[in-house]
């Protein structure tokens, strides 16, 4: 137990009045208001809190912020858990549960740990050279078992997030001393500020509230992007836990600082070294002492300040061991100093013990009892997010510091990112490899102990030694061969080591070496901040129809079709859902039937240049339509595929009105108005969708005129007066309504179109009128099986992305039409008109009870072999009484006829090739049998 | 994410726009060569700088228009209606 909580008034953050208890790893831990979890653990003497990734070593907390490599948790319980989570970075809370991430079986016995004996089995590139024979999948399940992370929620996230976009004129990343001043001089020169700070603090936060600066806290800004946008995550607490912002600013700032990078000594890892600004911090903001002696290993003059600090907070620093042989500041009155000395061995496997230091010209050794290393090999100004906005990078050999190279436009870099330090904590003169040399290491008289660089992902200095040795130089390759920097932290302490430990063992600097572009994010955050409460039904809400109440209230079985919520049938007892359909489809061929076709898509187009423009659009003609009629469509794209179709009637000279398919009807209209505005721009035509506007009622079936009589629909309606394929506006019940006749199920049938409010309405007194007639409601599986009776394509079911109009049999009038239209060109290409193309026709089961599946494939003989043709609309006829079956078939209508082997799962099915329709040919029951 | 200066909404962020790729290009006439249509059809230039290509900002007033675009920088050098021309030069 080293660790310990100072005395008042040490601790800047944490209010001493408040105690709060939490669980780590099934232990009780104490801590104060404002404490992180890692704050508390160290007050609490727990050195050993978890274990590394790919050697299970004993790992401790070793920073204090976003960069910390060791301490990963898995906080939370059930769906609230979040895995891998850093300890340095989470406020301590009354109750919280903490458990090591990757520690199995527990954190003081991991069975993996035998791993850290063989370490010099595991180098970089081991599992690439080792596990390729026979083939990598049969040793991943085990390796990814073993090297796994934490362990991710097991259940739906409980809690709640949101997301805000906000604009501003400036914005500050950072509230330190560079981003508050920064945001002072801004909001005093008038302009609009924001600024984000990433902790729970900010030391200057009445004057930026007096000089009207928008501040907020626990902010992280994890991703710059295009044109000024900066995303941030924010630990919000309370009702929500996450919120993602989203800020448009005209100039930012950034102002994040630096991370310390850590000195190379062999056993570097061992719980008890930290980063010496860590070690600062923990006394200065949380009165956390992380130990009882302290050594400070340095090769920069900040080490001697965190000397001094320590000093000054009562803490005993035991020496500082410099590397280099002059420093520029003095160290406090009572430290001894080891100039030109490294750290040679550290004593201790679960804390450290001692170290043992060496001169670096090589000689005595020399033991110092210490239970915490403080390390400081310079800094690193935190360039992620200039990185991100497309900076590029300049190597300062002075201070060994990757510094922004030039501005961005609109993004300034202040302060310790920009590589300005103040006079306080200036690095004075570094030297890039901070490594004890050849000869103090030879002083130590046996094989030192290992290296690390990546602390996060067990990467040593003899890997990159080796990934060097194996010519894998430049930066990008050293990242993806030796994992470096690829672990959760992004390598904030460990990439400049590697670089510069890479161009000694190649012979370049660092600039040489280079660096890899930072991504985002800055730190690690929730798919849920991201998705920003848009998940589960809120990801992608599904439409209701307007008469969504009375399907209900008849039983319907609701399913999705095209993002619309509809009935798929209405089951009865003891019905499934193919009987209902089946039952559903014969009694709306015996009698009547109610479907409500609400989503089908509607669009008017009006205007003098109406009927040419819908010439222009559809295979087909549409101009020699007369006003009342109605006539069926087909839509392709400039390739000649068809990607929808539909009716077009026509209301007047100008006026006509488009439907689509349900699925089809944005992109119908974006279509409609790609064409009129970026090409037929001198067409006077005025596109209007209107499809949530109308509401569609279908009345099918041998009696739907009778129904419709009885309800008091105008005479105008009856089957004798009104033709197949044409539309009536008609008003009923005071209601303008836009009747239809026409049929997808091959009955007498209206499509009524009224506003769609009045839906309900119009389903309820028909449902009431309609009990003398026994009218049945049904759903979409019951038409799907009368289209399919009758041979009626539905696009996107029987065509895929390569069937042309000719493909469906829909290119009759082609050749005689006189106007262009989209895609015309196309259907002259040779391969468009190549005879051996599928075609679409009717498929009968031999035995006429085998259902033919969908998507079973037609071939000579079993598959794999040449496939001729597939299923792709089979349903059992019950009107029939056998199964029927389209399918797209090679030369299909040369073969009506034949006799062919359809295959599923292995075995054939007998098949015969018919025409369609297979149900009433002539199409007489259009009619009715009124 | 960028943000587009659409000309009747002013500027808004690009998840609003849908892009509709190259602009300007002329179509072949029917009695054009396979060859010449399907290069119609399916070749364009990929250019590192400046692309002129038409955007619709979808989620605001549907209407399409021409945008002068750095693919490398992303930054937007120009914005113009649909059937002018491509403005030459530095425009703002």
């Amino acid at each position: 137990m080293s660790g310990y909580r100072l005395p008042a008034p040490a601790g800047a953050w944490i209010d001493r009045t408040r105690l709060l208890r939490f669980s780590f790893n099934g232990r009780k831990v104490q801590g104060f208001e404002g404490d992180t979890v890692a704050s508390a653990l160290l007050a609490g003497g727990h050195v050993h809190v978890a274990r590394s990734f790919k050697l299970h070593r004993p790992r401790g907390v070793f920073s204090c912020g976003v960069e910390e490599p060791n301490a990963l948790m898995d906080v939370g319980l059930g769906g609230g858990r979040t895995p891998d989570t850093r300890a340095t970075d989470i406020g301590a809370s009354d109750g919280l549960v903490c458990q090591p991430g990757h520690a199995w079986p527990s954190l003081s016995l991991d069975v993996a740990a035998i791993n850290a004996r063989f370490a010099d089995l595991l180098p970089a590139g081991f599992y690439y050279k080792t596990f390729m024979w026979p083939h990598w999948r049969l040793f991943e399940p085990t390796i990814r078992a073993m090297a796994g992370p934490g362990v991710a929620a097991d259940a739906a996230d409980p809690d709640r997030y949101d997301e805000i976009s906000r604009h501003t004129e400036v914005l500050v990343v950072g509230g330190g001393w560079a981003g508050a001043h920064a945001a002072l001089a801004a909001a005093h020169a008038g302009a609009q500020v924001m600024l984000l700070e990433a902790s729970p603090h900010l030391a200057d936060a009445e004057a930026l509230r007096a000089a009207g600066v928008e501040c907020h806290r626990r902010c992280t800004v994890s991703g710059l992007y295009d044109h000024g946008l900066a995303t941030a995550v924010q630990d919000v607490g309370g009702t929500v836990r996450e919120r993602l912002w989203k800020v448009r600013a005209q100039r930012i700032v950034l102002a994040i600082g630096a991370f310390e990078r850590p000195m190379l000594f062999p056993d570097n890892d061992r719980p008890g070294v930290m980063l010496a600004s860590a070690v600062e911090q923990y006394a200065l903001r949380y009165g956390v002492a992380c130990g009882r002696r302290i050594v400070v290993a340095t090769a920069c003059d900040s080490g001697y300040r965190s000397a001094r600090v320590l000093k000054a907070a009562g803490m005993e620093v035991a020496a500082i061991v410099d590397v280099r042989e002059r420093s520029g500041v003095e160290a406090p009155a009572g430290v001894a100093v080891h100039r030109g000395s490294a750290i040679v061995a550290v004593a201790g496997r679960r804390a450290v013990r001692s170290v043992t230091i060496a001169p670096q010209a090589g000689g005595a050794l020399h033991t110092i009892a210490a239970d915490c290393i403080a390390s400081a090999g310079g800094w690193t100004p935190a360039v992620n997010l200039y990185s991100m906005a497309g900076g590029k990078l300049r190597w300062l050999p002075e201070s060994s510091m990757f510094v922004p190279a030039l501005a961005l436009p609109g993004i300034e870099m202040v302060g310790r990112c920009a590589g300005e330090f103040d006079a306080t904590d200036a690095p004075g003169s570094v030297p890039a490899d901070n490594r004890p040399s050849r000869a103090a290491l030879a002083s130590l008289g046996r094989q030192p102990g290992k290296v690390f660089v990546d602390l996060q992902n067990d990467v040593s200095a003899s890997d990159v030694e080796l990934a060097a040795r194996e010519n894998y130089r430049s930066v990008e390759h050293l990242k993806r061969y030796t994992t470096m920097g690829m672990a959760t932290d992004q390598g904030k302490t460990s990439n400049v080591n590697a670089l510069v430990l890479m161009g000694a063992h190649t012979g370049r600097t660092p600039a040489e070496v280079g660096t890899t572009k930072f991504r985002p994010p800055f730190k690690p955050v929730t798919l849920n901040a991201i998705a920003g409460g848009r998940s589960g039904e809120r990801y992608k809400p599904l439409k209701r129809m307007p008469g969504h109440g009375w399907h209900e209230a008849r039983g319907a079985a609701m399913e999705e079709f095209g993002g619309w919520l509809r009935p798929a049938a209405y089951p009865q007892a003891g019905e499934d859902l193919i009987a209902a359909a089946e039952r559903e489809a014969l009694q709306v061929r015996q009698g009547v039937g109610l479907f409500e076709g609400s989503p089908l898509g509607k669009i008017e187009v009006i205007g003098p240049d109406a009927a040419d423009f819908l010439d222009l659009m559809y295979v087909g003609t549409m101009s020699t339509l007369a006003v009342g009629g109605a006539r069926y469509g087909i839509l392709i794209n400039e390739n000649g595929v068809i990607f929808d179709d539909g009716i077009v009637s026509r209301l007047g000279p100008e006026h006509f009105f488009v439907n689509t398919t349900s699925g089809g009807a944005e992109r119908v209209a974006l279509s409609f108005e790609e064409w009129l505005q970026c090409e037929h721009v001198n067409h006077r035509v005025l596109i209007a969708p209107v499809t949530s506007n109308w509401g569609n009622v279908t009345v099918s079936g041998p009696m739907a005129w009778q129904l419709l009589q009885a309800a008091g629909f105008d005479a105008e309606l009856a089957p004798h007066a009104m033709k197949h394929m044409s539309l009536r506006e008609t008003p009923y019940g005071g209601v303008q309504m836009r009747v239809l006749r026409a049929s997808f199920g091959g009955e007498l049938g209206c499509e009524i179109n009224l506003p769609a409010l009045h839906t309900q309405a119009l389903l309820d007194r028909l449902w009431e009128i309609g009990r003398d007639c026994g009218v049945v409601p049904y759903g979409i599986e019951a038409l799907m099986i009368m289209r399919t009776e009758k041979g009626f394509l539905h696009v996107g079911g029987d065509t895929d992305g390569t069937t042309l109009p000719g493909d469906v049999g829909m290119d009759r009038g082609i050749a005689r039409k006189a106007a262009n239209f989209v895609g015309r060109r196309s259907l002259l290409r040779p391969a468009a008109q190549d005879p051996g193309r599928m075609q679409l026709v009717g498929l009968l089961p031999r035995d006429r009870l085998t259902k033919l599946p969908v998507g079973a494939h037609v071939a000579a003989s079993m598959p794999p072999s040449p496939i001729e043709g597939f299923v792709t609309s089979s349903h059992h006829s019950p009107v029939l009484g056998y199964p029927v079956a389209l399918c797209m078939l090679a030369r299909g209508q040369s073969r009506i006829g034949d006799t062919l082997r359809v295959w599923h799962l292995g075995q054939p099915i007998e098949a015969e090739v018919v025409k369609t329709p297979f149900y009433d040919p002539p199409g007489e029951r259009l009619n009715g049998n009124a | 994410m960028m943000q587009i200066p659409c000309p009747w909404c002013g500027p808004r962020p690009e998840s609003e726009f849908s892009c509709g790729g190259t602009t300007a290009i002329v179509r072949p006439p029917l009695t054009c060569s396979d060859e010449e249509w399907a290069r119609y059809l399916f070749l364009r230039d990929n250019p590192k700088g400046e692309h002129a290509e038409r955007w619709r900002h979808t989620y605001g007033c549907g209407q399409w228009f021409n945008v002068l675009r750095d693919t490398v920088s992303h930054e937007i050098r120009a914005v113009y209606g649909i059937t002018e021309p491509r403005p030459v030069g530095k425009v703002s």
